[in-house]
């Protein structure tokens, strides 16, 4: 349904932007329909840069973006509007989302007047309603408030009600739950599962990997804007092949089982910032190979690729 | 001897009125104890962490004692704090990253702070060499501004600029949660071999992430609206917590492990109550499956087995 295609990513940094940061390097992958695919990366690893990218807020800078086939940023006028009826986002912090002297329910009015101007006023609100049920919150209870009378989780699921009023194919969930408590949190990752089970495909951005664990189908691991690796969700999380993989998987804290304690690696510099693997510098089995050439993804089992000169 | 805190209160004082942050909290923590103290945003835990060592408005004094090594602690005295605050009672706040000045080189900052707390630079400097080392920071960061070191680096300089004088009692607030998973490692292991080495002694450790507090309490807190709702050995409360709330929180998280399609977990239904104007007696009753009639009275915070406590009618 949305295929990236060798997306790149350069921002303009410093003074008269001379410098040059690589934010997502040669990024392809695929979300299918009825799927959630998790992206999986730290801070700077790039993951709300494709987000964004997705969503047409910024452009790539090489590459293309496929929607149903069609290149999104070759999209004109009326055009554009029908991706936005059919691809939405989420974003991390509910309360940045609203404007806080309007009513919170605003957004579905925003919504009505630009997509739905010729639907009839019982008409909408039932869709309303509806859409409002479909992310579990009681209509009378939530409608007519300000944002800081409502709770974050509530929010949040506003805002999802808000992309379900328009025939949504893809959401773009950019660390949606990070702001959320952990007795609320739960409820909204069941609501994206639901969500996909009725057909809505979700690009779940998340740098928690039990989260990304719990609800995905897929999943997508970033390094400094490349993609180390990725495939199914069980088998990435049963057998990692990557060493920054399995270096994510060892740190990552849980309640059934203890750290094991590692030595605290310090980074080792790589010859320049756009030779060899991106991992080299913290890498523990790397090679003397993996300074000088880049790793491309190989495919070593169906639908499982890694990037890495040691391991394919 | 450790900390001991005794039935403490602590409102912010609002234009409508008193913010019941912290509800009769009692709690000890024993030498050489890394505490966790867990709750969701808005629990107070914050607050508690704040009120030990620097408790200034719109935070009220109330009521409560606090004794650390047997001595009480003037929390409501700005004044009488100085004595207490860096050399017996240090904190690294939350957001430490950015708790650093930017205008002074790191070996400057240290030394004004060692100067507004009367002692020498120099006679301490080997000291903080050998700790610079341990945390893996090269002796130049001295030399450096704090815009010249990465997040994660800079947590690690404000770790050993907070525990330099080897207080009694470390309030470590959230210090995890703006890091990435491998250096959030990084830095839970170091407060457990701070503590080991013997540069603090007690170790209160605030977080909302249990599953981190799994990793390296001795016990954990888990408080509710303002109150303590249980206190264990980390163990105890993952296997066998007491509390409705704590049961409920527990079964919530999502691990590595569990999926969607294979187990369904459930959140809390419900939010916390307004602290403006709590229900009398459990604060949690409006959210627990097994509140009844006695719930409208405040469960004492009582002893169930040998350093397991909880506050719950049902339990005692």
């Amino acid at each position: 349904m949305l295929a990236l295609e060798s997306v790149s990513k350069i921002y303009r940094v410093g003074v008269l932007g001379l410098g040059k940061l690589t934010a997502v390097s040669e990024v392809s992958f695929e979300i299918g329909e009825k799927e959630i695919v998790a992206l999986i990366g730290e801070s700077g690893s790039g993951k709300s840069t494709i987000g964004k990218m997705i969503l047409r807020l910024i452009p790539p800078t090489s590459g293309t973006i496929r929607f149903e086939g069609k290149d999104i940023f070759s999209l004109k006028g009326k055009a554009v509007k029908e991706y936005y009826r059919k691809v939405q986002g989420v974003f991390q912090d509910p309360f940045a989302s609203y404007n806080p002297i309007f009513k919170a329910d605003r957004i579905f009015t925003m919504i009505r007047e630009e997509f739905f101007p010729e639907i009839s006023r019982p008409q909408w609100e039932r869709k309303l309603e509806e859409a409002l049920r479909a992310v579990g919150l009681n209509p009378p209870d939530v409608l007519g408030k300000y944002p800081h009378q409502l709770s974050g989780g509530q929010l949040q699921r506003f805002l999802i009600a808000r992309a379900l009023l328009l025939d949504i194919r893809l959401l773009v969930a950019d660390e949606i739950i990070s702001m959320l408590d952990a007795s609320t949190r739960v409820d909204v990752l069941n609501l994206l599962a639901e969500l996909r089970d009725r057909g809505l495909s979700i690009l779940f951005i998340t740098h928690d990997l039990s989260l990304g664990h719990y609800i995905s189908d897929r999943s997508v691991v970033l390094y400094k804007g490349r993609i180390v690796e990725m495939g199914s969700t069980e088998r990435i999380y049963s057998r990692p092949l990557h060493p920054y993989t399995e270096m994510l998987m060892a740190s990552v804290p849980r309640i059934d089982q203890k750290w094991t304690h590692g030595e605290i690696r310090v980074e080792r510099n790589a010859v320049g910032p756009s030779l060899g693997c991106v991992y080299y510098g913290r890498c523990p089995i790397a090679q003397e190979i993996c300074a000088r050439r880049v790793p491309p993804l190989i495919e070593v089992e169906s639908g499982h690729q890694v990037a890495c000169h040691m391991r394919t | 001897m450790g900390l001991r805190v005794e039935n403490l209160r602590v409102y912010y004082r609002t234009l409508r009125g008193y913010v019941r942050a912290l509800e009769g909290v009692t709690f000890s923590v024993a030498d050489g104890e890394i505490m966790g103290l867990a709750g969701e945003s808005g629990c107070g835990k914050t607050t508690l962490g704040h009120s030990l060592i620097y408790l200034k408005p719109p935070m009220n004094y109330i009521e409560g004692q606090v004794f650390l090594d047997g001595q009480e602690v003037p929390i409501w005295d700005m004044k009488r704090m100085n004595e207490f605050r860096f050399r017996r009672i240090s904190v690294i706040p939350q957001y430490a990253m950015n708790a650093l000045n930017p205008t002074r080189k790191i070996g400057q900052l240290i030394a004004d702070l060692l100067a507004a707390h009367g002692v020498d630079f120099k006679e301490i400097l080997p000291e903080l060499k050998r700790r610079l080392d341990l945390v893996q920071l090269s002796h130049e960061v001295l030399n450096m501004y704090p815009i010249e070191l990465s997040g994660g680096m800079r947590q690690r300089a404000v770790m050993v600029i907070s525990t330099l004088l080897n207080p009694s009692l470390l309030i470590a607030d959230e210090i995890t949660s703006a890091l990435d998973v491998s250096t959030q490692k990084a830095v839970c292991e170091m407060i457990v071999e701070f503590r080991n080495r013997g540069f603090v002694r007690s170790t209160i450790f605030i977080t909302h992430d249990i599953s981190i507090l799994y990793q390296i309490a001795d016990t954990i807190a888990v408080m509710y609206a303002g109150q303590m709702a249980e206190k264990a050995p980390t163990e105890a409360i993952l296997r066998s917590p007491r509390h409705p709330y704590t049961r409920m929180l527990i079964a919530s998280l999502p691990q590595v492990g569990v999926r969607y399609r294979e187990e369904r977990l459930r959140g809390i239904p419900g939010a916390p109550p307004r602290l403006l104007d709590p229900p009398p007696g459990c604060r949690f009753q409006g959210r627990c499956p097994v509140a009844f009639e006695r719930c409208v009275e405040t469960p004492p915070f009582v002893e169930v087995e040998p350093g397991h406590f909880v506050a719950c009618w049902r339990e005692i």
